[in-house]
């Protein structure tokens, strides 16, 4: 039960990893913390439950990563795939505390997988949780009851009631009834909006019912929405978020990691007309898996299609959803409801297009092209020849929505004025924006929650003390 | 392996795990998965009796119920392992006996009690069966003839190492490795054995009740495994002094097989009475209900020996010494019978699971990451 008559020191809005991380790092710096989390405990711990690694800077190899990821080199990635729309020195300083997050993290318990090697090649930037993200969920979960922060589950903020821009006072709904509990400081790590749909649609339109969210249907942006009707500053393009290739027969929210595909650099890919529309080849996948799902986006009935051979079948992690297989790329077309005649041109002008190339290799950028099509694929180009053929139909899958309350380095949350607030902060996707204007950098997001997290953690518990 | 409902639920749950690996870090369960894109009913029994049911991915999984999925592997795992012990078992009309297996452990220890109690009252004078008969050589045979330990012993423990190796022929069979077990594979395979290696949540312990780590039922099981070889080995002690040293039983408390039997029952009587313990705590849904009942058979049938086997020892010299051997032996008996149709399958099953992942060791993951 929350405590009316208490005034916390510090109230956190959110049961994510970058709430957790500023819960137990405001109690461990002696303030008193409710952390107020939406989802029932089953469900607990927003769209981290269904992550897997953080990005960390690291300039010498360890137990967790191989050989060296410098700032210069994850600075210029985000770059890359931001197209510059990013705050150098708030990345900056998140890029350099990356480095600095394994023993803290350790010790709140999260455990970590012995540094990994692969085809995607992730082991030398990002750290692995054992387990994935719901267990470093748990581990936090654990170390926070055990420093005795208060958790409140089934409880949403519902308002944030700031005057002169402070916090005054917050209305939440406890299991249903509506409560006021106050607190001196107040972190919102409440995350994105992307699960709420009607909100989506304002910027979408019905292309929204094609979507799907990947991650938890309890981030529905109501703390961002209700800070930002209050003088807070925004910050990003609310058609901007984390969008990946998704197998389309994917739950409509929370099917996580199981529904992605990554198929896309083995295969041609077709929109719902027949016809490819970008460069599956561009680059390795974990550069470029992110832009894969604006881009269908953008295609009629944002759908596309995603045909191999069976000599390419092996190369990537299967789907949780069968692939639709078939003899022959007729048959195949017939199936995922494609128009036979026109795919089987597309693949033979494909096929034809494929310059004899040099040795294929998954692992790297083989330089197999084709020449002559409007877009040519870049690598890994292979005549689709080999029977049995295998298709998987592709959804844009939501992961977080970037629209968000502007923050300084103190993980302040700015005003319109540009006057940092007396008492409210920020940590996670609610802020992701200020870093991220466009693209993705996987295990960014918890690199981002965990960084900001301790800031907000840290600075608001030092206020509330002082 | 057969494709009943557990089978095929099992195949579901496993497809969700490969197109999602965050548990590889775990167990050889998930490295194992990520070699295959199909799995047939036979891999999906080398699944189930490759798990050690430690529990940490059912509290990782972003899946597990109330997720519509339901993904819970250890529980799906230990349904198609139950299923598995009856589709081994020789002889064939015997597989009923792990449906309640609870049961029949539990029938059959009360009958092995009895009968031995009966017959030795029975072939013994009342002065005989309950006189002092001290320490002096060859006092336990005063009571029980020793041709009738050993005919009753050979007969029992030797049909049941047949039986169980022929349940382990049918699981090799089935769910074995297909390429050839080299001597490395051996080592790895008896190391993991030895260790536990897999009940560790990569190296972190189980989840017994909660999301939290912990070790006791790794050590616990310790406890018992190696409590039971020490008694193992002080038998097999005792067995030399008498058939080639000509030093027949009883032997003085400072001597390898009484120093072996009793430290062996002391740690036999702490894992198995922890480990039933520790069914009264444990989270229940990633477990079976069904099968608790043959698991804590088992584990109080063991606990009994070792208990016994002390009160032996403590009243060998006095009156009661023919009581406490008769129910010591009783559980013996019992539990010689039950061997291969009982709990201790797994670990014959396990063992060969963990053979065939040493085999597989070099093989490539396919796709991912």
């Amino acid at each position: 039960m929350p405590d009316r008559t208490k005034t916390y020191d510090v109230l956190v809005a959110g049961g994510g990893n970058a709430a957790l991380c500023a819960a137990i790092t405001a109690r461990q710096a002696g303030a008193s913390v409710l952390l107020v989390e939406s989802a029932p405990k089953a469900f607990r711990g927003g769209n981290s439950r269904h992550t897997r690694n953080l990005r960390a800077m690291h300039d010498v190899p360890n137990e967790v990563l191989t050989d060296a990821y410098k700032e210069d080199e994850y600075w210029d990635d985000l770059l890359r795939v931001t197209g510059g729309q990013t705050d150098e020195s708030l990345a900056r300083m998140t890029i350099r505390a990356s480095s600095g997050l394994f023993g803290w993290m350790r010790d709140a318990g999260v455990r970590f997988q012995p540094s990994l090697t692969g085809t995607l090649n992730l082991g030398r930037t990002n750290a692995f949780f054992l387990g994935g993200g719901k267990a470093l969920v748990n581990a936090y979960y654990l170390t926070a009851e055990k420093l005795g922060v208060e958790i409140l589950y089934d409880t949403e903020v519902v308002s944030m009631n700031m005057d002169d821009g402070s916090v005054r006072s917050i209305d939440i709904t406890y299991k249903g009834f509506p409560e006021t509990v106050h607190a001196r400081c107040v972190v919102a790590s409440s995350g994105g909006f992307q699960a709420n749909l009607d909100w989506m649609r304002e910027y979408w339109g019905d292309a929204v019912d094609n979507f799907v969210i990947r991650g938890t249907p309890y981030n529905k942006g109501r703390v961002l929405k209700n800070l930002l009707s209050q003088g807070v500053a925004a910050i990003g393009d609310p058609t901007q978020c984390h969008a990946v290739a998704l197998d389309a027969r994917a739950p409509k929210f929370d099917g996580g990691i199981t529904t992605r595909l990554d198929s896309v650099p083995f295969s041609v890919v077709v929109n719902r007309n027949g016809d490819r529309f970008y460069d599956e080849g561009e680059d390795v996948w974990p550069k470029r898996y992110a832009i894969w799902g604006r881009l269908i986006a953008q295609q009629p009935g944002q759908i596309a299609y995603s045909i191999c051979d069976s000599k390419a079948f092996p190369l990537f992690m299967p789907s949780v959803f069968p692939a639709i297989k078939a003899n022959t790329l007729e048959e195949l077309a017939v199936k995922m409801k494609l128009d036979p005649t026109k795919v089987r041109e597309t693949i033979d002008g494909f096929n034809k297009a494929v310059k004899p190339g040099q040795v294929f290799d998954n692992l790297k950028l083989d330089g197999n092209a084709t020449a002559g099509l409007t877009p040519n694929k870049t690598n890994w180009a292979r005549a689709v020849d080999k029977p049995p053929f295998y298709g998987y139909p592709l959804r844009p899958g939501i992961t977080f929505t970037y629209l968000s309350v502007k923050v300084n380095d103190k993980a302040q949350v700015l005003m319109d004025n540009g006057q940092p607030s007396g008492n409210l902060f920020a940590s996670g996707e609610i802020m992701s924006g200020n870093i991220l204007g466009k693209g993705y950098l996987a295990g960014f997001g918890m690199t981002i929650g965990t960084v900001f997290g301790r800031i907000a953690g840290q600075e608001a518990a030092r206020r509330a003390r002082n | 392996m057969q494709e009943t409902d557990a089978v095929k639920n099992a195949r579901r749950e496993m497809e969700i795990c490969n197109a999602c690996r965050y548990c590889e870090g775990f167990c050889a369960v998930f490295p194992a998965v990520e070699l295959r894109r199909e799995f047939s009913a036979g891999d999906l029994s080398y699944l189930a009796n490759l798990c050690h049911g430690c529990r940490g991915c059912y509290y990782a999984c972003q899946y597990s119920p109330p997720h519509e999925w339901g993904i819970n592997v250890p529980r799906t795992l230990a349904e198609v392992r139950a299923e598995s012990y009856a589709e081994y078992a020789w002889p064939k009309p015997l597989a009923t006996v792990f449906e309640r297996n609870g049961t029949l452990v539990s029938l059959v220890a009360a009958l092995g009690i009895a009968v031995v109690l009966i017959l030795s009252m029975l072939l013994n004078s009342p002065g005989n069966f309950f006189g002092a008969h001290g320490t002096v050589p060859d006092s336990f045979y005063e009571v029980i003839p020793l041709w009738a330990m050993q005919i009753v012993g050979i007969a029992t423990f030797g049909y049941s190492l047949v039986a169980l190796w022929m349940g382990a022929r049918n699981f090799w069979r089935d769910a074995g490795p297909r390429d050839k077990v080299g001597p490395t594979a051996m080592a790895i395979a008896l190391w993991d054995v030895l260790t536990l290696k897999n009940l560790g949540g990569g190296g972190n312990g189980c989840n017994d009740n909660s999301e939290a780590f912990s070790m006791r039922r790794r050590y616990l099981h310790h406890a018992m495994f190696y409590g039971f070889m020490l008694c193992f080995a002080a038998t097999t002690v005792g067995f030399i002094y008498h058939a080639f040293l000509g030093w027949p039983a009883p032997y003085p408390f400072i001597s390898a097989p009484v120093l072996l039997g009793t430290v062996g029952g002391i740690l036999l009587l702490v894992g198995t009475v922890g480990l039933f313990a520790m069914k009264f705590v444990d989270d229940p849904m990633p477990n079976v209900r069904r099968l608790l009942g043959g698991d804590i058979a088992l584990l109080m049938l063991l606990a009994m020996i070792a208990l016994t086997g002390l009160v032996l020892l403590a009243v060998r010299a006095t009156g009661a010494m023919g009581l406490a051997m008769a129910i010591h032996l009783g559980f013996i008996l019992a539990f010689f019978l039950v061997l291969p149709y009982s709990k201790m399958v797994h670990g014959v099953y396990r063992s060969a699971a963990l053979l065939r992942r040493a085999v597989e060791r070099k093989m490539k993951p396919l796709g991912g990451e």
